[in-house]
Formats: structure tokens, sequence, C-alpha cells
């Protein structure tokens, strides 16, 4: 077979056939809508409401703090009830606005809020994305205008359409490609203009063959672009991973993937982009899997960014008894949600409800070396050693083993058969050193 | 809706079947073949020796390691490749202080599994070389029934045993000793004199294969082994034929094949890099033709063995995986096709 792929990685179950073939819905709005102003890799939004204001859907209700940040747009018509801090999705209490979804209102959009494409100079493309509060959907919310825009001492030559979709359950994108084909290609049409590189490829995981053939069928003839296959692995949509899948080029140690000429973007924000010049609406929705062998009737729906996990559930049916654990995002990196009132995010791409059978606590031992963890870590660590230095809380040495250079994709905890939680000691691990160097600067600097 | 309980941990969420003592035990089961054929070459010495080892292994980590330690199947593990080290007729209260040491000295008190710097089956054999030399080569032939005892097994503690067993050479005593050189073919089936698990390398090499074919051994090491075995007597058996053994039998005799299918792997005292099993493999396979032509023991794979554990942290210092983006990538385009 000629399906490309990265080296090392591992294969859990994909679980894809509980969503692969639903129809994505659209959920109903709730009664109420909860927007943290905290949706986005970069400095949280400046609320522009107050309890009270009235705000159509699609007014724009924070704004941006700085470039790399994003505004926050009402999903809903109705009125702010305020704003104040609301469990977030990350595990924190987090500024939020509250909006009380009128319920006999309409929600119909206001006339385009976003002006259209043709005839838009690329400078104004990029502003019209980052005033339409854009970011990656593919889990790490990165605003989108920051990557259109890329440093000029960069030269671009290829935009990389991130259509793996590697976690486990999670069926998004795959959706995406199969129902918005044309949406897909238009948003590269624009991507590609935009950032003015005559070369894409779009990468798709082969466990989604009718994706692959969707998208084919619908390409533009004008559009010199590639769907490529890849070998189904984890984590093939990691940025890096899916460079060296597709191009063979390693992004260095430390650096992003503009350093070796590439635009990496989720095929998910790519529709979306087209969609917010198609509909002249701003990112107030977003698509989600629900799924899992916890929820009674899993699904893909269209939600407004904001709604509550609760709402979400119970359009899906509900929970069923033998629930143990809600994970937003997908299970190998997402993150475990202990309050049904937390809302979803720009960046939540799936609700995965596990059970006890998946979950079941796993009893530690000590390593034994077996070498697992190097076989399957994507970045060449050696997570073997890493850990016992993590366990001795020696972060220093772990810096010199490459930590930083760590993305936190699980698959050494994954593999591991003496349980170790590895990956969440790295998360610790890199948190320690960069508090050390903030300590230190901060330091240098009195 | 109620509310349920809900769990909160860690990403990820999922974990792959495999546990360490699934491996363990899986090493186990694939040692049974290997013990049914030392009982049937041996006869119910074999077993007596090898329950011996066990018991003294197993008592120790209850008694000593952690709680619950037992059930990870290591300690059985040492047990009972200890006993596959013993000749057949070897006192069971020796067996069973070999236990003792192994687990005690080469385990517990290095921190229990995974700690340890030394393989203890092997380093519970030296003990036992260095304190019994005399009953610890003391060889009885092959077949003669299962019920007879093959020599001085109820030996009480701390008296000499018996020497009026019928003995036998090692094909490796022979070899040394008197230059005579035993068929490959009996070799491979276990027919010989020796140790226990030093005779059906055909069983062994099986153990091995599950062992690989479940993942749960790294293929590399035995490789390594075997080929620096093969190649360097190959050398040597060009040099003289006369003089130095051929490379097939240095591979079947003695305890190298369990060494390198089960001693050498044991992922605690092995390096944790594949470039670093394969130096480690190496090592060994290097060591053991060295110690059999020139040392003055016949066999060598526990020594070479011992002193490879010994370097195995400069190994894996040596030998770090290289992080992705260390390296100068090969030139590739954007465009490239299918690999």
């Amino acid at each position: 077979m000629g399906l490309l792929s990265f080296r090392h990685g591992v294969h859990p179950p994909d679980s894809k056939h509980l969503t692969e073939k639903v129809p994505i819905r659209r959920m109903p709005y709730p009664d109420e809508i909860v927007l943290p102003l905290r949706q986005h890799t970069g400095k949280p939004a400046i609320p522009l409401v107050r309890k009270g204001d009235r705000v159509e859907r699609g007014d724009k209700i924070a704004e941006a703090d700085g470039w790399v940040s994003s505004p926050v747009h009402a999903s809903a018509t109705g009125t702010v009830q305020g704003v104040d801090l609301w469990p977030h999705p990350d595990g924190s209490m987090s500024p939020a606005i509250r909006i009380e979804v009128e319920r006999w209102s309409a929600q119909l959009p206001r006339p385009r809020l976003v002006p259209e494409w043709r005839g838009l100079a690329p400078e104004q493309v990029v502003e019209a994305v980052r005033q339409a509060g854009l970011v990656g959907l593919g889990g790490a919310a990165f605003p989108t205008h920051v990557k259109l825009k890329p440093p000029p001492e960069f030269p671009i030559e290829f935009l990389l359409v991130n259509g793996a979709e590697c976690e486990p359950y999670l069926t998004t994108d795959h959706r995406t490609m199969v129902e918005y084909p044309e949406r897909v290609w238009f948003g590269v049409r624009i991507m590609m203009q935009t950032l003015g590189v005559k070369e894409a490829v779009i990468g798709v995981e082969m466990n989604k063959p009718d994706a692959v053939e969707r998208l084919r069928e619908s390409q533009p003839p004008d559009l010199p672009v590639r769907v490529q296959p890849l070998r189904v692995k984890y984590p093939q949509g990691a940025e890096k991973m899916l460079i060296e899948a597709v191009t063979g080029r390693q992004v260095p140690s430390g650096k992003l993937p503009m350093h070796v000429g590439a635009v990496v973007q989720n095929v998910g924000s790519i529709a979306t982009i087209a969609e917010i010049f198609e509909t002249g609406m701003p990112l107030v929705e977003r698509i989600v899997t629900v799924t899992g062998p916890g929820i009674t009737k899993p699904s893909n729906l269209i939600v407004p960014v904001g709604s509550k996990l609760r709402d979400v559930l119970a359009f899906c049916g509900g929970l069923k008894d033998d629930v143990a654990e809600i994970v937003f995002g997908g299970p190998m990196m997402g993150s475990a949600q202990p309050d049904l009132d937390t809302p979803l995010l720009k960046g939540t791409t799936g609700v995965v409800a596990l059970t006890q059978a998946e979950i079941r606590p796993k009893p530690v031992y000590p390593c034994i070396s077996c070498g697992r963890c190097l076989d399957a870590c994507p970045v060449f660590l050696n997570p073997s050693r890493l850990g016992k230095l993590g366990q001795a809380g020696r972060y220093e040495e772990m810096e010199a083993y490459h930590l930083m250079d760590c993305m936190l994709c699980g698959s050494c905890s994954y593999v591991c058969p003496s349980n170790i939680p590895l990956s969440q000691m790295f998360a610790l691990g890199k948190t320690m050193l960069r508090r050390h160097k903030k300590a230190e600067q901060g330091a240098k600097a009195a | 809706m109620i509310d349920p309980r809900l769990e909160l941990s860690a990403s990820p969420h999922l974990k792959a079947p495999d546990s360490t003592p699934r491996i363990m035990w899986s090493v186990v089961a694939s040692l049974v073949p290997v013990i049914g054929a030392a009982a049937y070459f041996f006869g119910v010495s074999a077993l007596l020796v090898i329950v011996a080892a066990t018991a003294g292994a197993l008592l120790t980590e209850r008694v000593f390691g952690r709680r619950g330690s037992l059930g990870d199947g290591s300690a059985m593990i040492t047990g009972l490749l200890l006993g596959l080290t013993l000749p057949p007729g070897f006192p069971l209260w020796m067996a069973f202080v070999g236990g003792v040491f192994g687990i005690g000295f080469g385990k517990v008190i290095f921190g229990g599994i995974g700690q340890n710097v030394f393989n203890p089956a092997l380093l519970g054999r030296a003990f036992l070389q260095a304190s019994f030399p005399a009953a610890i080569t003391t060889w009885p032939k092959v077949m003669s029934g299962f019920g007879a005892l093959r020599g001085d097994n109820l030996a009480l503690p701390l008296m000499s045993p018996n020497a009026d067993t019928v003995t036998g050479a090692t094909p490796l005593g022979l070899m040394k000793f008197q230059h005579e050189a035993t068929n490959v073919w009996h070799l491979a089936i276990g027919s010989v004199s020796g140790s226990l698990g030093e005779t059906s390398a055909i069983l062994i090499l099986l153990g091995g294969a599950y062992l690989v074919w479940k993942n749960y051994m790294n293929w590399r090491i035995p490789a390594s082994i075997f080929l620096t075995v093969i190649v360097f007597s190959e050398i040597l058996f060009l040099v003289s034929p006369t003089r130095y053994p051929n490379p097939l039998f240095m591979l079947f005799s003695g305890g190298l094949m369990l060494g390198a299918v089960y001693m050498a792997t044991d992922m605690v005292t092995s390096p944790v890099t594949d470039r670093g099993a394969w130096i480690f493999g190496f090592g060994i396979g290097f060591l053991v033709v060295l110690i059999r032509v020139w040392g003055g023991l016949p066999e060598g794979v526990m020594y070479a063995i011992l002193l490879m554990n010994a370097v195995v942290p400069f190994i894996n210092q040596a030998t770090q995986p290289k992080v992705f983006g260390t390296v100068p990538a090969k030139a590739a385009g954007p465009a490239k096709e299918a690999r």
C-alpha cells in the first residue's frame, strides 16, 4: 500500500463506528448560553456587554485583546445575564458571558456581518477572519488569522489540510468532509489565495474512504490540490506528524510548521472559513461529535458555541446508567469534565462519554524498561527515562532529556504496561519548567 | 437528568490492554514446555529442583518484597529460570537458598521489580556456583526412568551431597577438556547431560518466538547474541577446525539458548533502546565465546550476561533516541508522492 504515515505512534481502537455514518443534525437553541472570554490560544477577550444588554445572534460581545487573541460573538439572541466566573472546560473557573436565550426569537442572523470574499485583498480577508472570531476547530483553538498572516521572513510553500482526525471516537471532520466537501474546497481556495501558495495537500486517514471519495469527486478542476490517504495511526493529526507523513520533512525541534514552509489547518476550520464568507455570519456554531458507549444516542451535531454540556447530552437522549467519565475532545488528549454546566467552546471537537469498562482504574507498577514508550513516542523521546526523572521531581534533568519537545499526545501512557501516568507527569514537568523560567526572568529583571 | 458521579482522570483516557503482570505471566506460560522437557529428560528430580528454587524465590518475595508483588509474576519467573539453570541432581536445599539469594539480593534490596541491575535468577546461580562448586557441576545422565532421583536431591542442609551418582559430562565439558564434540541434533532436542534448561533448544526457541510474536520480548537481543556467537566462532573455526568447536555446536550447547532467549531479554536488566539491544547482545555473544574458548570454565553465558547487565545504564545513556526535528531531514518536496 502506498499509504503515507509518520514513524512510531500507536493504534488505539478508533471506535468511530458509533457516529461515522450519522448525518449532522442541528441542535435547537438551549435556554442559556455561556461564552467564556478565553476560548482560544492567546489573551482572553475583553467583554463589550453588561448585564441586562440585549444581544442578537452574531453580535460581537467581547473584543480581541491584541493580535494573538480572538473576539467572541453572541451565538444566540437574548439578554446578557452577567459576566462572571463559570466552570471552564480546562477545570478552572473563568470569566464568561451568560446569555438567556429569547425563546420566541427566530434567531435570524443580521444581514451579512462578514463581507463577500470575492474582490477582497489578502489583508482584508485576514481582517475579516479575525473579526469573525475564527480559531482552529481541531482542538487547540489557535486564532486562524494569525496563521493566515505568517511573518514575511518565512515564505509559505504549501497548505496542509488536516483531515486526519486521529483521535478515537471523533467524526466531526469526517462528517464535514462527507457532507460539506464543496465548503472544504471553497475554504481551501480562500486559504491558498490568502497565503499566496500554489500547492496544497489534504491528508485523510484511510478509515474515512468515503471522505476521500467525496472530496475527490467534488474537487474543482482548477485547484491543484492532492487528496492524500494516510495510514490510520495516532497522533497523525498532530501538525508535526502530519507534515512528516505527507512531505517527509521534520519540523525542527522547538520550531513551527512555517519554518518548513507549511501552514497546517484543520479541515473543519477550513470549511468554517468558507461558511463565514458564504453566510456572512461570524463563528457562532460548530460541529461536535457527541459519542461514546455512555451516550444514549451518539450524534454529530451543529451546536451554538457556548451550549452547556447538560443541554447537549439531553438532546442526545441523555447518559446511560454506567457512564463514568465525560471527556471534551478525543479520549487521547481530551480533558475530563466534572460539571455538566460546563459550556462547549469554539475548540470543542467532541464530547465522549466513557463507561467503567474503558476507564477502570489500573494498578500502577514500577517501570520494567520494556521500551514500548520509546517505540510509541512520535517525537522520539525516552519516556521511560523521563518518567523516572519525573517521579523524582528532577525537572531540570527532564529538560535535558528534551521534555519541552513532548506534545502530550499520551501515546506513552497508552502503551505503558505498568500504567505509569507518563504524559500526566510530563504535563506537570513542562508547567514546572515554564514557571521556573518565568521566576528566573523575574529575578533577573529585579 | 440526575447528575451522574463522574470520574476525573488525566488524559489519555484509553489504555492498551497489555499489563506488566500479563507480560510476566506470559513468560511463565512460555516456560512450561521447557520445564516439561526437563521433566521428560531428567524425571522427577527436575521438577523437584525447579519447585525448590521457585519456592525460595516466592517466599523471599512474599516476606521481604512489596505487598502484593507476588501477583506480578516476576518472582515466579526468577524461580523457574533459576531452577532451569541447575543440574537435575542438585540438592533441593541449595536450590532453595539460590532462590532466596536471587530474589533477596538480586531484586528486593534494589527496591523490587524494575529496580534491579542484575538478572536475579543469574545472580542466584552465580551465588550457588561460588558456594557449591562441586554440586553445581555434577551432571547426571539423561533417561533413566521418571521416578528415579538423579542425584542427592534430598541431601540435608549444610551436608555435602553424596558423590556416588552416575554422572555424565556436559557437551561443553567434553569439548573443553576432552575436545570431543556432541551431535548438534542431540543438542537441539536436549537429550544431553547438563542443567535442566540447557537441554531443549527447540522448545526454548519456540517459547521465545511466542513472546516475540506477543511483543513481550525484544528479538534484537537474542538475534544479536546468536549472530555474534556464530560469526565469532566461525572465524575461530576457520582458523583451526580441530582446536575450536564449530559455530552450530557453540550455538546449541550449554546455556546459550536459555540465556539468550530468557535471561538476556529480561526487560528490567537489558537496554531500553533498540540500538542498545544490539550492542548488549553483541557484548554477550562476544563474552560467551571468549569465556568458553579461553576461559577457565566450560560455560560462560551466566557471567557474560551478568557482566553486560552491569553496563546497561551506560548503553542506555549512549543510545538515547534522536529527538524528532534534531536530525537533518532528507530533502523532500511537499508534493512527494507515496513512498
